[in-house]
């Protein structure tokens, strides 16, 4: 259930590294940091809830998620504008630097400025908390919910990239730039639609952290967007197939590693980025690869 | 050979390192905010005078020949000399000349032939834990230094094959995974002190303990000015020896892999055999930085060198121009500097370099001083 749920975070994460990937070839490492400015952005809307005497759950649970996602998609829309899209044609390394230090100063601002930013604050639980017992095996209600609030979120993403026009432009864009500009594709606009979209992917993929753990911290974000990074790189940066699959990979690596293995638990992330950097080195374009040509 | 103008260098070189030195001295010597704050209003005009009337360049191409770099040496022991008796100066020009000699490292890497290193501080930490570990058996210490660094090459040589496999966003992300791997493991392994971390004792070379304060011809010596002298030693030979390679067919057989490794593969050079070499050069350069500090600090613990710790001595890098040791060392002062003689700006200095960096990116690519095109060799005579 662990393993599932955690998968289901890292994917939707690394959806957004692919689909930042497939339209501009960039890695946008600002990511993991706008997950928990997400989580942050619902945390503080439901104070102000809680302060404007709203107490019944599900309406809570709306504006929660409601205020991550959208504040995020903006964010992720003004991130690609001011960090990614001026640096166009620089080398990939400013771009990686130039998202990592946006990343930094995200998370240094939730540090400084949010209220208590630099202690891990309480994330309320919203989800009704029953749950069912078989013999070992507990299953809880939040669990599911969130579980299949996910896929829903991720089949969801699928469909529109597949059968909208947006999708339609997005996957053209990430084809070939020139081409689909010269089909009267507004490229800037679907570059920042494209940013919105994954940003706020990652908004719900940190409400979802948030509702999980019941805590959130200003410095989890890097974490998890190496995690979803790497997920993405695994299964092939670009392959939306691949990004969910990467999330479940590392996921089940993360557990196997817990569960499974001889040394103390701790080791997990330890031997989780030792895989990864092994697969890298078996697979370096990721396990469905991205099959271009050297140009020269 | 002394070309016709070796008497005006001399002068320039002499003139630049003692205004370089005046400059720092107000600095360190500068109790209120108000007039570092000045200082550095001042620094930043004359850098822009600089910059426009192009002097700035010229002084700065100089920076690394023997002339310059013998002048700042002298300049860097004055200030050591005038400052011998002040433990907290001394220890921030020690901490600035070690990240000095980390970048060094990172510059080899990155700068000259094209491999990223987003895990600078995890090496740095894999110097400082040799150092830790080792510095309490019978080895001589000098040897320790020259360990730290050969474990910190050996460590990474694990990363050489994942590196040759793959490029651009994949080498960076596995270095990234490699730096936050490093501090999990440290954290979670008892034999190494865990999150708490190792004590050291001081460095220590044939019975003579750096960590004491004495005497010296009847003035009182801080013991933080034999660590400081020691890097100062440190980042001349560092710098000599990154300029040596650079100047040398080994820099051209770098330039190449970094800029067009088709090409250079076309020319015979052998891509792997050069990435190895620089990266394997690089992280003992800092492998012997992190020993150092290590020892001169006494204390190293997992939260010393986290991915923020390598971003800082990334940014470094860029803040100073990529490629240019002068920006380097202009930009390694200002990193570790500013927010010690700022402590309003302590707390923010991540979200400040962070910010800086980005503006930097954005606005100015080449950093704080541009990158200079190689030139034939003899028509610098060094």
């Amino acid at each position: 259930m662990n393993g599932v749920m955690l998968g289901l975070m890292y994917a939707l994460v690394a959806l957004g590294f692919t689909l930042f990937f497939g339209v501009l070839d960039v890695v946008q490492f600002a990511h993991g940091d706008v997950l928990t400015a997400g989580a942050f952005a619902g945390l503080a809307a439901y104070t102000g809830l809680v302060h404007a005497g709203v107490e019944a759950a599900v309406p809570q649970l709306l504006v929660v998620v409601l205020a991550a996602t959208l504040s995020m998609a903006v964010l992720g829309a003004v991130l690609g504008r001011v960090l990614v899209l001026p640096l166009k044609g620089a080398p990939s390394l400013n771009v990686l630097l130039a998202t990592l230090m946006g990343g930094t100063a995200l998370r240094e601002c939730i540090r400084l400025f949010y209220p208590g930013g630099s202690q891990p604050q309480r994330f309320p639980a919203l989800l009704p908390s029953a749950s069912w017992s078989m013999g070992r095996f507990t299953l809880r209600l939040d669990n599911v919910l969130m579980i299949f609030a996910g896929v829903v979120l991720v089949l969801a993403l699928s469909l529109v990239l597949r059968r909208t026009r947006l999708g339609l432009e997005i996957r053209a864009v990430a084809q070939d730039e020139e081409t689909a500009r010269t089909m009267g594709i507004d490229f800037r606009r679907v570059v920042l639609l494209t940013f919105a979209i994954g940003s706020a992917l990652a908004a719900f993929a940190g409400v979802m952290n948030g509702l999980y753990y019941n805590e959130i911290n200003f410095g989890s974000g890097l974490l998890l967007g190496v995690i979803g990074f790497s997920a993405a790189v695994l299964g092939g940066l670009g392959s939306f197939e691949g990004a969910v699959l990467g999330g479940f990979l590392f996921a089940g690596l993360q557990t196997l590693g817990a569960v499974a293995l001889p040394f103390a638990s701790a080791y997990k992330d330890v031997f989780a980025f030792t895989i990864v950097i092994l697969l890298m080195t078996w697979k370096p374009t990721g396990l469905i690869g991205e099959r271009l040509g050297e140009r020269v | 050979m002394r070309s016709p103008g070796a008497g005006r260098r001399v002068l320039s070189a002499a003139v630049l390192a003692a205004l370089a030195a005046l400059l720092l001295y107000g600095f360190l010597a500068a109790e209120s905010e108000t007039t570092v704050g000045l200082i550095l209003l001042g620094a930043v005009v004359a850098v822009a005078v600089g910059l426009r009337t192009g002097v700035l360049d010229r002084l700065l191409r100089a920076a690394g020949t023997p002339t310059m770099l013998g002048s700042l040496g002298l300049a860097a022991l004055a200030l050591v000399g005038v400052f011998h008796d002040d433990p907290f100066v001394l220890l921030l020009m020690a901490r600035a000349l070690l990240v000095l000699v980390a970048c060094l490292g990172l510059h080899v890497q990155l700068a000259d032939a094209g491999v990223p290193n987003f895990a600078g501080a995890a090496f740095f930490g894999v110097g400082g834990y040799t150092a830790a570990v080792l510095g309490r058996g019978a080895l001589p210490h000098p040897l320790v230094l020259l360990a730290s660094g050969a474990v910190a090459a050996a460590v990474g040589s694990l990363l050489l094959l994942p590196l040759l496999r793959t490029r651009g966003h994949y080498a960076a992300l596995i270095t990234i995974a490699f730096g936050l791997l490093f501090r999990t493991f440290l954290e979670v392994n008892d034999a190494l002190g865990g999150p708490q971390g190792l004590k050291l004792g001081g460095l220590r070379i044939l019975g003579w303990s750096f960590n004491d304060d004495r005497q010296l011809l009847g003035v009182d010596v801080s013991g933080y000015a034999f660590y400081c002298l020691a890097a100062v030693g440190l980042a001349l030979a560092a710098v000599w020896l990154v300029r040596r390679v650079e100047r040398s067919w080994i820099g051209i057989a770098l330039d190449a892999v970094r800029l067009d490794e088709t090409a250079a593969a076309c020319f015979g050079i052998s891509i792997g055999r050069w990435k190895i070499a620089a990266f394997t050069l690089g992280n003992a350069i800092i492998g012997v930085a992190g020993g150092l500090s290590a020892m001169m600090v006494g204390f190293i613990a997992p939260n010393n060198f986290t991915f923020q710790e390598s971003l800082v001595l990334v940014s470094v890098l860029l803040l100073g121009g990529l490629g240019n040791l002068a920006g380097l060392a202009v930009a390694a002062l200002i990193v570790v500097w500013l927010p010690e003689k700022l402590q309003p700006i302590q707390e923010y200095r991540y979200l400040l370099f962070s910010v800086l960096v980005v503006l930097v990116l954005v606005l100015r690519p080449t950093g704080l001083v541009r990158r200079t095109l190689r030139r034939p060799f003899g028509s610098v005579a060094a």
